[in-house]
Formats: C-alpha cells, structure tokens, sequence
C-alpha cells in the first residue's frame, strides 16, 4: 500500500521541515544525542576493558595454576589466617612428585622494598624464584635475559627488573649490566620485563613496578619467615581437570591434609580477572542502560511533543495532501518518517560527538568504537523515532480533511 | 448520464446544543463539461455542497452518486483516491505547500497517485507551462504573486487530469485584475473540455459560468442558465 513514492516523499517533506526548524530540531534531539554517545562511549570502554584482560591473562599465562595461602578474591580471608603457610621445602617436594606439571615455581616475595640507582629510587614488590620462573609467567625480558640455573643456585645477586622500574631509575641510561640498590643490597640488572599494564587496579599482578632476583640470594639476604606462591603450569596436552587434581592430591599428601578436610591452602587461577571483569563490565552496563534509557525517553518524549506541535502547525497543509488524494497511511508514514529522520540525525550528531571522545579514551584505554554499536545506535535512535511519532502521527492521519483546510 | 448526481441530499452538523442543518435537501444534475457557479450568502451552505461534492465530507442522508458511483458506499481510501484522480481543487487562500518549488507542489497529486518521477515531472512541467508559468517553475511561492500562485494552483488541479475541478472562491485573495485573468483561464479550460465548478459569492465571477446554482438556507433557490456568460473578449 506504501510506495516508494510515499517513502521519497516522506524524506523529502522531514528534511524540508527540519531545515526550516533547525534550532528546534537540534534541541530536540538533545536526549537522543545524549543516549547515543552514553551507548556507544559505554561499548567502546567496556571493548577496551576486553582487550585489556587478553593482555592480562596472557600475562599470567593461561594454564598455570597459583597455589597460595591466600585464595584470591575469597570473601573468607579469615579462614586462610591460621593456615599454616607454605614453604619452599613443600614447593621442592612438589616439584619432584607431580608428573603431569612441566614447571613448579616458587615465587617467594616482599612488598614496598626500594630500588635505588645513583639518586633515584622507587619502591616495588620484589620477588625471589627460579629460572622456570619464565615458563610459568610466559613472559621473556624485552632487554637483556633471565638469570641461569648457575646464577639461580649460587645465589648471585643478579636481578631482572620490570619496565616502571627501569623507566624510573635509568630514564635514558641503558639498564643492563648497571648496579642498583635493593633494600640496600647491590644487585646487577641483567634483564629488564617487557610492559605489560595494570588491569583494574590489578598492578599487584603486573611486573611493571616489580623485580626479580633469585631464589638463593632472596632466602639468604631476606629470609624465610613469609608464606610462598607456587606456580605450577602443566605439560602441554595434559587435561586441565587432570593436572589439577594431581597437583591437590599430591600437596594435600605434603600439607598432610587430614582426607575430608578442606584444601589448607588457596588454588588461584587467572579466572579471578575474568569475574573481576565481568563486574567491572555489568556495572557499567547497568549504570549505561540506566543514563541510556532515562536519556532515550526524555528524548523520545520530546520528539512526541515536537511532533505534536509539527502536526498542530501543519494542519492546514494536511487538509490540502488529503485534497490532493494523500490517504490516512501516507500522511501516517509522512509524520514517522519525519520523527525518524530527527532521531536519526540526532543519532548521527550523538556519533561525532561520541567519536573524538572514543579516542580520547583510546589514550587511556586501548579501544576502538565497534561497527555494531554504531549501527545498533542509530536503529535504538531511528526506534525511538518512530515509537514517540506514532501518536502524533495518528492524530495528523485521522484528521478529518474538512476540519483541517479550514484550520488557519 | 450526468456525472454528478445528487439527490436529496442532506448534511447535518452536531453542535452539541443544536442540529445545524447545512444542507436540507439539495437536488442537482450536473453534466460533464458543464461551468457550474454555485452561489449564496454564507451560511447558505455552498461550502458544505463544494465539500460533499469534492468528497472531503459525505452526506448526512440522501444520494451522491459521481461517475455513476455511489460515493456513500467508499472508504477512506477510495475517497482519497477520487479526490487524487477525479477532482482538481482550487483553494481560495491557494494552499500551496510554502517551501516546495511550484514544480513539486503541482507534482503533489502525482505523488499520491504513484506516478514514477520522471513522468511526474515531465506532466508538471507541462501543467505550469500551460498556464503559463513554464519560467516560474523552480520558484517557491512566497517568489511568485498571488495571480501566479493561484495558477500553479489551478496547474495541480489540471495535472491529474481530474474529471471535474472545483474551485472555492478562486478570486477571493486576488485583486480583481489578477482575478480576471484567472477567470480567463478558466473559460479556456471550459472551452479545452473540462468540467468547471465554482463557488463564489461575487455575482461578476458567477456569470462567468454558463449555469448558476443558487443556494439559500440549505436548499437550491435557483437554477439559471446564463444566456451570455463574460468572457476575456467581452471585459475588454
């Protein structure tokens, strides 16, 4: 019944109106602009958020299981108080029983030391292990290397830095083969990590601010009185569900964990980012949704109002279309298409307005607008359009055309 | 057959406290390539005939059979598509749409017939040309004087081919030097073939019309045949 006539005609008469009605036009809009850049500012942090936790996750490496005393992100810290903490003779012990592991780590670490060269320092988390230590963390030095099995167990005091650190000490000095201070203690940096970034406050994770030295020397200089982390990561082809179950059989054997007692010790994997992520992002969701959908209504009852008086100011030229033949469904499609074509512009003004924003957070935050949020903007925009038109539509299409002509 | 048939036709209005009987009882023939002016005082109900007639409002009660069709028995939609393909309307206060070229308010009823563009626009343009505004095309009405804005109104009426046009008070907004050549116009299209019917109140512009029908009260007073109706060559 519509024809691509009525559709033509439609665009043509809302574009006619709106650029005789700019001001009010642009106005109008305002709450769908708003929504719009919300929607698609929204989409583009959470975008990069994603693409930040890939870069996480790849840095903790995707099969490797943390075995702690504390379990990460447990609401029931308290319970992991009184265990008994975890040594480096059980993660030796460990090492040589599990089969299906192709590493076992001990991580041992001390937080806030100072890390000195000439007059700079910096504090940061320092972090005593083994060579393995590569093959857990997945993550090879950008400069320089890893310390050996030789430096490992003669206890050298060799250290690899993380990028902050080398950042902020050697500004424009090549760090390698220089002597820095720890907590005092003269240490040649023979290595320096590769950036990798903080992911929601996860900075404790990253070894930009840490460094590294080994084992040996970490036990001698710092001593033993703190709990260790294991790292374990499994061969390649070994079932996840496998290795893991090997790996708590054998450690509770070790901890001589009572059979039906619970694990006296936390199994950590990188999943905690995953759900820290998911928070982060159904916040922001529903925060959104929220700014999204207060701003589309207030929006879409403005364009109804807008409509309304377009319809009124238009009377008598509605009784004239309906002389010339125009019938209820084009005068109908004639006031939706307008409202539409508004809302739509209001979408295209809400995207340049949210594009340059978007790269500003690209600064900050990784990210790229996606496709499909620009698309799915405009179709929330021209939806809105239409549902806040209908009515006013309505109205202009059952007029009655008597009526209408003699409307001055 | 005549192509207008009215019988006994009635119109009534509710103003909530009262009946208002527009029409009571109008009975008319009129034949094709008639030039019909319908005339009375206001409140004769010549307003509420022209609409009947231009099938923007049905009767009350009584017959109204256009073109041998009983217009009482149409919906919506066919009524609109009578106006769009039967019946070319010429407003008084002109009714073009202000920011439309001429060109595309005489394409309007085009438009609501489904007439693909370039057609539309090749028998607009031969519509303005014919009443000769074939150098005003592109021109919106504010740029044009009220004379021309009434001939791409009389331009729209034509460009359908409508089996009647109907005309209220087309010389009202129009000084009466315009309005003469305005009514030339006219008898040329009487002359061309066309059915011409007119409302107005202005005893000069009815006896422009070979018949005049004159209403009082609802109900025809009169029906005369005028023996010689002005033309352009007897006002000169």
């Amino acid at each position: 019944m519509l024809s691509l006539h009525d559709y033509s005609e439609g665009v043509r008469i809302a574009l006619i109106a709106i650029r005789a009605n700019k001001m009010r036009s642009v106005l109008t809009t305002l709450g769908i602009v708003i929504g719009v850049v919300v929607v698609t500012l929204m989409a583009t942090v959470i975008e990069g958020l994603g693409a930040a936790l890939d870069k996480s996750i790849s840095s903790l490496g995707t099969d490797v299981y943390y075995i702690s005393k504390w379990d990460w992100f447990s609401g029931e810290w308290w319970k992991a108080r009184n265990r008994k903490d975890i040594t480096v003779e059980q993660a030796e012990e460990l090492r040589e029983r599990l089969l299906l592991a192709e590493a076992v780590v001990p991580v041992v670490n001390s937080w806030q030391r100072t890390f000195k060269y000439k007059n700079r320092s910096v504090k940061g988390n320092l972090n005593g292990t083994v060579p393995e230590y590569e093959i857990t963390s997945g993550v090879v030095p950008e400069e320089g290397r890893f310390f050996n099995e030789y430096e490992s167990n003669a206890g050298r005091p060799v250290c690899i830095i993380g990028h902050d650190v080398a950042d902020n000490l050697f500004e424009r000095e090549d760090p390698i083969g220089k002597t820095i201070k720890i907590s005092g203690y003269s240490y040649r940096v023979i290595g320096v990590f590769e950036k990798e970034g903080d992911f929601l406050g996860t900075a404790m994770f990253s070894k930009d601010t840490q460094a590294f030295i080994p084992l040996e020397n970490f036990l001698k200089l710092f001593g033993t009185n703190r709990s260790i982390d294991i790292h374990v990561k499994m061969r390649d082809g070994v079932d996840k569900e496998d290795g893991k179950a090997e790996m708590i059989g054998v450690f509770r054997k070790i901890r001589a964990v009572p059979p039906g007692e619970e694990n006296d010790f936390g199994i950590n994997t990188q999943d905690f980012l995953k759900q820290v992520f998911d928070g982060v992002v159904s916040t922001i969701g529903v925060v959104g949704f929220l700014i999204t959908s207060l701003s589309l209504l207030v929006g879409g009852v403005g364009i109804m109002n807008i409509m309304f008086v377009s319809v009124k100011e238009r009377t008598k030229e509605i009784g004239t279309r309906k002389a010339l033949g125009a019938t209820r469904s084009s005068i109908l499609f004639q006031f939706l298409i307008e409202a539409a074509t508004i809302c739509m512009l209001g979408g295209l003004l809400g995207l340049a307005i949210s594009w340059p924003l978007s790269l500003i957070i690209d600064e900050v935050l990784p990210s790229s607008m996606p496709l499909w949020v620009v698309i799915l903007s405009l179709s929330i925009s021209v939806a809105v359009g239409l549902i806040s038109g209908i009515i006013p539509a309505f109205t202009a299409a059952k007029m009655n055309p008597v009526d209408a002509l003699r409307y001055e | 057959m005549a192509l207008i048939h009215i019988k006994d036709v009635v119109k009534t209005y509710d103003m909530g406290a009262e009946l208002v009987h527009a029409l009571s009882g109008v009975t008319i023939d009129i034949q094709a390539n008639e030039y019909v002016a319908i005339m009375g005082p206001s409140g004769s109900g010549k307003s509420t005939l022209m609409n009947v007639i231009g099938c923007l409002d049905t009767p009350t009660s009584g017959l109204y059979e256009f073109g041998g069709e009983n217009v009482g028995d149409l919906d919506d939609n066919q009524l609109a598509e009578i106006r769009n393909r039967k019946i070319g309307f010429v407003f008084q206060t002109f009714n073009l749409l202000p920011r439309s070229t001429a060109l595309h308010n005489v394409e309007l009823p085009l438009i609501y017939a489904g007439v693909p563009s370039h057609e539309r626009r090749e028998r607009a343009e031969k519509a303005l040309t014919d009443v000769g505004l074939g150098d005003r095309m592109l021109h919106k009405p504010n740029e044009l004087s009220g004379g021309q804005r009434q001939r791409v109104a009389v331009a729209r009426a034509l460009v359908n081919n409508p089996s009647i046009i109907l005309a209220d008070e087309p010389t009202g907004n129009l000084d009466s030097r315009t309005g003469v050549e305005i009514m030339q116009l006219f008898s040329e299209l009487h002359a061309q073939g066309n059915t011409l019917i007119l409302v107005t109140h202005e005893e000069e512009i009815a006896e422009h019309a070979h018949r005049i029908l004159r209403l009082f009260d609802g109900k025809v007073a009169s029906d005369e045949v005028v023996a010689n109706p002005l033309t352009y060559a007897s006002q000169m």
